[in-house]
């Protein structure tokens, strides 16, 4: 099954209290579709005035909204998850085209989370109550969960629709009205989105600002009008967004880069079956979103005695991926998402080289025929080096594996947190010990157990360390929206008698 | 004979130059991981706060090369060129709005260089 680029209008606007209105300044930039470089639409370069609109609308709409309850809010939450369902193919090949993920991944993965993330918070929202404690015969404290009131978002370009899932529903849930800015190379799916559900929320509920970082970014995260800043890219624009947060003393979430091990132990190798193919597989997970991910298992460790002839099954499966149009369905690799990634991840290919790595496979551009020769394309590449050098240290966000050997338990430790970040890692083996301590010793938000690259609601996900802090895809993450209302009752009729 | 840790190419340098005319006095931080990361960053010099901990690596048409010492440590061994690209990060860098990215090439210190530089 194949499908293709779709149809877009001539150029879009941002969506501000209820409607969609034109950038003040006038100013559009141009989209392209990575795949083979055509043009997309244009898009609104906003500007601190139009974050000055959006924030506006939204503080606006917050008091109102706030008070809705909880049945109302995932009601609306559900109707924007059945809006999505109802048009996921139109979703996927926008989202493939502004991307240029393959469409296998679109349909199957990125459209069903993104809609059951919606689903997930209306659910969360109603099982939700507030505490009360009796202090004393006479003396009670409550708690209620109350809305920050507007929260600014701003997501990267690997999964927009996602990553908008992320967001978005939590916040809403919570009772905050949102303006969320999406990646300037992926503005598509976040505008799609508007034009079907531009009714289901009161104006001013949800507003969307498209724009560059320093033009549109910065004036929203450093805001005064906006209660909290959720954030989700790289670490030095994290810095940035605390610093101007501090300024207001507001909140912050953030989920920033990662460098995730993926650790087998030699016991993977004791049977030839489904799961020691589950293992190989696992390993090869680094292709998936041409290593787009800020969970990429980017660093492969491997047992010594099995390094061997484990890695002749990688590289044989590695070597499988079919690389073609991102509009086939049969296709398992797509496009880089911008010129810029594309360079970027050569020069870490050849610096790995540089610095004494074997190419074990891959390692170079991927030449595609006809409009597709435009695209981004690399091959998916295995590096064998050590730890320490860069291509083992840096995330590279790419289709870049970096694969090392390692003795024993503590070694493959060692490893495993020998790194600035900490946000997955992956732990494969039969042993039951090992599955339960090594995951335990490893210090990540994350660490996948016999599986990789799972992103289920309700299974936190969050960094450690220079990756970040906060707590996605869970209920957890409606405290990081909230405040907490105490009430300190007295039911005695007494004085205390001190005036 | 000095050495040095960063350089830049002329067609960077030109696009350095263009954004000191447009906001003043700038830094460059190299930024770590995820969608925009492992690339260098520029900034108003007043806008990000730096401390100890930020190393400074040399200076480029005037403008200040930081990188923190964590992510010094995995790097100090190679040689980093400052190019500029076609393309869109998604950060606060300020050459976004061109249409441009400033990338980097890097290179392993040879033995001279990373004598004087690192011992």
């Amino acid at each position: 099954m194949s499908y293709k680029k779709p149809n877009f209008k001539d150029h879009y606007d941002n969506f501000i209290n209820g409607k969609f209105v034109a950038p003040i300044g006038g100013e559009y930039f141009e989209n392209h579709s990575p795949i083979d470089k055509s043009l997309i639409s244009k898009y609104p370069r906003s500007k601190k005035e139009d974050i000055n609109l959006a924030v506006e609308a939204a503080n606006a709409a917050k008091d109102a909204w706030g008070n809705t309850s909880p049945t109302e809010r995932a009601s609306l939450l559900n109707k924007v998850a059945d809006i999505i369902e109802a048009n996921l193919d139109e979703f996927a090949a926008m989202e493939t085209c502004d991307n240029g993920k393959p469409i296998r991944e679109t349909v199957l993965v990125d459209l069903p989370l993104a809609i059951d993330h919606w689903r997930y918070f209306a659910a969360a929202i109603r099982t939700e109550e507030g505490s009360i404690a009796e202090l004393d015969a006479t003396t009670v404290s409550t708690n209620i969960k109350e809305p920050l009131g507007v929260v600014a978002q701003i997501i990267p370009w690997n999964f927009p629709l996602l990553m908008l899932s992320w967001k978005i529903p939590p916040a809403l849930a919570a009772g905050n009205c949102v303006i969320l800015k999406p990646a300037e190379q992926t503005p598509s799916t976040a505008t799609f989105l508007m034009e079907k559900i531009a009714e289901v929320f009161p104006p001013g509920v949800i507003n969307i600002v498209h724009g560059f970082g320093p033009e549109a970014g910065k004036p929203l995260a450093s805001h005064s009008g906006v209660d909290k800043v959720a954030f989700t890219g790289e670490t030095t624009t994290g810095q940035l967004i605390m610093q101007y947060a501090s300024k207001n003393i507001n909140p912050v979430t953030m989920e920033l880069g990662g460098k995730s091990p993926n650790i087998f132990f030699n016991s993977v190798m004791d049977e030839d079956d489904a799961f020691l193919d589950k293992a190989i597989e696992g390993a090869v997970m680094f292709a998936v979103n041409q290593g787009e991910v800020c969970t990429c298992p980017s660093r492969l460790l491997v047992q010594e005695d099995i390094y061997d002839a484990f890695m002749e099954k990688v590289i044989a499966r590695t070597k499988a991926i079919v690389q073609a149009s991102p509009y086939e369905m049969t296709t398992m690799m797509g496009a880089q998402a911008s010129n810029d990634q594309y360079e970027k991840i050569l020069s870490y290919i050849k610096i790995g080289k540089e610095e004494g790595c074997k190419v074990l496979t891959g390692g170079d551009a991927q030449k595609l025929e006809g409009e597709l020769a435009n695209g981004y394309y690399i091959q998916p590449t295995i590096l064998e080096g050590h730890n320490k050098m860069r291509v083992f240290q840096e995330e590279i966000f790419g289709p870049v594996l970096a694969v090392t050997k390692f003795k024993d338990e503590a070694e493959a430790i060692e490893i495993a947190n020998d790194t600035l970040y900490g946000l997955g890692a992956g732990v494969w083996t039969r042993d039951a010990h090992q599955l339960y301590q090594i995951p335990r010793a490893i210090k990540a938000g994350r660490v996948w157990v016999n599986c990789y690259h799972a992103y289920p609601a309700h299974a936190p996900f969050g960094g450690y360390k220079k990756s970040g802090f906060g707590r996605e895809t869970h209920l957890m993450m409606l405290d990081h929206y909230r405040q907490n209302k105490n009430m300190l009752i007295s039911y005695d009729k007494n004085k205390l008698g001190f005036f | 004979m000095t050495f040095e840790r960063v350089a830049i190419t002329e067609k960077a340098a030109a696009i350095v130059r263009k954004l000191k005319d447009e906001h003043g006095d700038l830094i460059f931080h190299q930024s770590g991981g995820c969608c925009d990361g492992s690339a260098p960053m520029i900034f108003e010099k007043e806008d990000m706060y730096l401390d100890d901990s930020d190393i400074l690596l040399g200076q480029l048409e005037g403008v200040n090369y930081y990188m923190n010492e964590e992510q010094f440590e995995y790097w100090k061994h190679t040689h980093l060129t400052v190019d500029i690209t076609e393309g869109r990060g998604s950060s606060f860098s300020l050459e976004i709005p061109l249409g441009l990215r400033f990338i980097i090439h890097s290179r392993i210190l040879t033995e001279e260089e990373n004598q004087a530089l690192n011992k």
